[in-house]
């Protein structure tokens, strides 16, 4: 009935971001069918590099649609997520217009007459013509319906999170000149936030909550056979066993899915068989980010080495 | 099924999980979408509808096994869920099928109940018990004494009334039989007795935490009990995190408001004046300069834990802060504090000045000395201390020019205003050199009087 409808919907979402690239665990695959079912957002929460921003390009590219990105940071206000009047254009327009307003006024015979064909015709200036739309616009107004992605909202300001209300729960925005402007199919939306600061409840409340974490062992040895197609089965469990453990430290910056891919590369363009700790110091700063992590880890890496191979051989 | 996703939505209440009725629809309409069938799937759906955090999944994971591992009798009687009426008279079993079950016992006669009891019918007994757990509107109870009045209740909308005329009879008629109902109804006893404590741990954590937290909040932070202070830190912690919240937001440097006709104009004379670019006018906001002097001395121990926690918590509110500690002498304590974790800077600034015997005046020269730069106009001081200098000269005098260099001179005292003045309190002399001179004796007060400091700024 509905409930096995559920099931096997929510397995097709896993197969169709996998068929893109995106191995999305059991959670993942059903925020993203419940936001297509009600309708709401899903705000991604979780550290940087564990595929915030993929899960948007993997939908999009899974529906076929068009993926509009905003990138958000300090000072983003509406002039550049919303809309913004093309003020040069209209300054220009007035001033080429000059003769014909001089025309258009010239009959009448009173400075009231005047005002009331002024009024006539003042609005041309703000109409749809003089309005630069920009990405928030953009995603309400594709025909298709698209993917917006809201990336990294917790770079913005506070102000910027109202903003986003209407948006989000609506579907919508309101320009005072023009008026109400609703979608013409919703947009899947994605915000991603690496929890710099708190979002606002008023924001939380709109959207589907979701955090990815760092992968299992399994998931993730499945994410680098897809995205690395060129890596032996040993190697890959070797070094997916060998980054776990590598999560256990105290690091200021623990690796995650971006880098675990891009280690992959690293150990196939090098040709490597199986860990060892030569190569494995050679190429630590793919992996991790800060010279005191590295030295932080440097002592570990035999033991770790030894651990991944065992739990390879057992598991 | 509604009934129980209400239910779940209180006992995520209880475990702390913020539960808007907007946010209840939502679980709703996703359960509608994902249906009871799959358990994971349920579950991930209402995490995501209902849970706004980390912390809050993880609470409400752990709520969600508790709820449903409720014995739930569904696949055997699927009807009985949608008219959850108590089984009392009004719902009475099929006298056939409780006599096959009874196995030919003579249970005629019997209430529904009694029956029930003895065709040990386990599925029926919890599906009682549950609907029973429901009228008697177990989910209202909030305090660990309700628990014997939700327990009769719950047995008197079984029907335990009947099952006791029942009981008589039988021990006229039928002894054995009535031995055998007096055991089952001690396993009913029991049975409820569980239900109950497991209704109290769902659903009155929340009311037991507000309560505790109230008494917390307003309790006098000098006579706090040992084993309240781990919970007085996590209740501080928790007011420095709202501080942190309302207060930290990154603030605009520009803000459009008005247009600036003059700068616009300026800037525009390269095109006769006509308004290309466009300037417009800023409001500039201070940005907030605290210093903080906080008293570490013996008399005020108990107290200055607390403050120092909260100094740890304006740092990361406020860039400019510099905050010294004293008791004898005064020594600055802003990297102790920004590079270690609470209770480390503590411990170590604790080890550094605490616990001496207080002299504000000494303490007061050795900043004036080392520290006065620190102040600008702009700058709010916050002095957090009783004011009692053991006697010795409090060179108020000092604290007249720190007043003066600065923008607002705050004094907070964790004694009552009734002891100011009296014994070698010095309060009434500092105080005239003071903006404000708060008491600040309990967590809610501490909490005020530092939000005020920081509003003032925004």
């Amino acid at each position: 009935m509905a409930d096995q409808k559920a099931s096997t919907s929510i397995e097709a979402v896993e197969s169709g971001l996998a068929a893109q690239g995106y191995i999305a665990s059991r959670q993942i695959a059903t925020a993203v069918y419940l936001s297509q079912q009600i309708e709401k957002p899903i705000l991604v929460e979780g550290p940087a590099g564990v595929g915030k921003t993929e899960l948007a390009k993997a939908i999009a590219a899974w529906r076929g649609k068009k993926m509009i990105r905003l990138q958000c940071y300090e000072g983003l206000d509406e002039a550049k997520a919303l809309y913004e009047w093309k003020y040069a254009k209209q300054l220009l327009y007035t001033q080429i217009l000059k003769d014909k307003l001089g025309e258009v006024l010239g009959g009448a015979q009173t400075l009231h007459a005047a005002l009331d064909q002024l009024h006539d015709f003042g609005d041309v200036f703000f109409s749809k013509e003089f309005v630069e739309p920009r990405p928030l616009l953009q995603a309400l107004e594709q025909p298709g319906g698209c993917v917006l992605l809201i990336d990294e909202i917790d770079k913005s300001d506070a102000e910027f999170e109202s903003l986003l209300l209407e948006i989000l729960s609506d579907f919508q925005v309101t320009i005072p000149e023009l008026g109400t402007v609703s979608a013409i199919t919703p947009p899947t939306v994605i915000l991603t936030s690496n929890s710099e600061r708190d979002l606002g409840d008023a924001l939380k409340r709109r959207c589907l909550h979701l955090h990815i974490g760092f992968p299992e062992q399994r998931l993730e040895e499945r994410i680098v056979e897809s995205r690395v197609p060129g890596i032996s089965q040993t190697l890959r469990r070797q070094m997916v066993g060998f980054i776990h453990e590598i999560r256990t430290l105290d690091l200021k910056k623990l690796p995650s899915v971006s880098e675990t891919i891009d280690w992959a590369r690293v150990l196939v363009l090098l040709q490597a068989g199986e860990l060892d700790t030569e190569i494995v110091k050679d190429t630590l700063n793919v992996l991790l980010k800060y010279e005191a992590d590295i030295e932080a880890a440097a002592p570990h890496v035999t033991t770790f080495i030894a651990k991944a191979a065992r739990s390879n051989v057992f598991g | 099924m509604r009934e129980n996703l209400h239910r779940f939505f209180r006992a995520a209440r209880g475990a702390g999980v913020h539960v808007s009725p907007a946010e209840s629809i939502d679980a709703m309409r996703a359960v509608a979408q994902v249906g009871f069938a799959d358990r994971d799937i349920l579950r991930d759906a209402l995490l995501l509808t209902l849970a706004k955090s980390q912390d809050e999944k993880l609470a409400l994971g752990d709520c969600f096994d508790l709820f449903f591992s409720q014995p739930e009798p569904r696949p055997e009687q699927p009807e009985a869920n949608d008219n959850d009426t108590p089984p009392e008279g009004s719902h009475p079993p099929s006298p056939d099928a409780t006599n096959e079950a009874g196995g030919g016992q003579p249970t005629e006669g019997l209430g529904a109940l009694a029956q029930m009891l003895l065709s040990q019918d386990r599925n029926a007994i919890a599906a009682a018990i549950a609907s029973a757990a429901g009228a008697a509107s177990l989910s209202d109870i909030r305090y660990s004494t309700q628990r014997g009045i939700f327990s009769s209740r719950i047995l008197d909308a079984m029907g335990l009334q009947r099952l006791r005329d029942d009981l008589d009879e039988l021990t006229a008629t039928n002894p054995s039989l009535a031995e055998r109902l007096r055991a089952a109804l001690e396993g009913l006893r029991e049975a409820v007795r569980d239900t109950v404590s497991q209704g109290l741990a769902l659903y009155a954590r929340e009311e037991a935490e507000n309560l505790r937290n109230d008494i917390l909040r307003n309790a006098p932070l000098a006579r706090i009990e040992p084993r309240q202070v781990e919970e007085m830190r996590a209740l501080i912690r928790k007011i420095a995190r709202r501080l942190r919240e309302r207060y930290s937001k990154p603030r605009k440097r520009q803000r459009r408001g008005h247009l600036d006709v003059r700068r616009t104009l300026r800037r525009n004379a390269a095109w006769g004046g006509v308004p290309f670019l466009t300037a417009w006018k800023r409001k500039h906001r201070d940005r907030p300069k605290i210093v903080a002097l906080c008293d570490v001395s013996g008399s005020v121990a108990r107290v200055s834990d607390f403050f120092l926690l909260l100094i740890h918590s304006l740092h990361e509110v406020v860039d400019d802060v510099h905050s010294f500690a004293f008791s004898s002498h005064l020594i600055e304590v802003s990297d102790i504090l920004e590079s270690n974790s609470p209770e480390v800077a503590m411990a170590e600034i604790m080890s550094k000045v605490g616990f001496g015997s207080s002299d504000y005046g000494s303490s007061l020269d050795d900043f004036e000395h080392e520290f006065m730069s620190t102040l600008t106009p702009q700058t709010t001081v916050i002095v957090l201390g009783d004011a009692r200098s053991n006697n010795l000269d409090p060179r108020a005098d000092i604290l007249r020019r720190i007043s003066e260099r600065s923008k607002r001179l705050v004094w907070l005292n964790p004694e009552g205003r009734m002891v100011w003045g009296f014994g070698d309190s010095e309060m009434p002399r500092y105080a005239t050199f003071c903006s404000v001179v708060r008491q600040c004796g309990t967590a809610q007060q501490l909490e005020r009087a530092v939000s005020d400091i920081v509003a003032s700024y925004q």
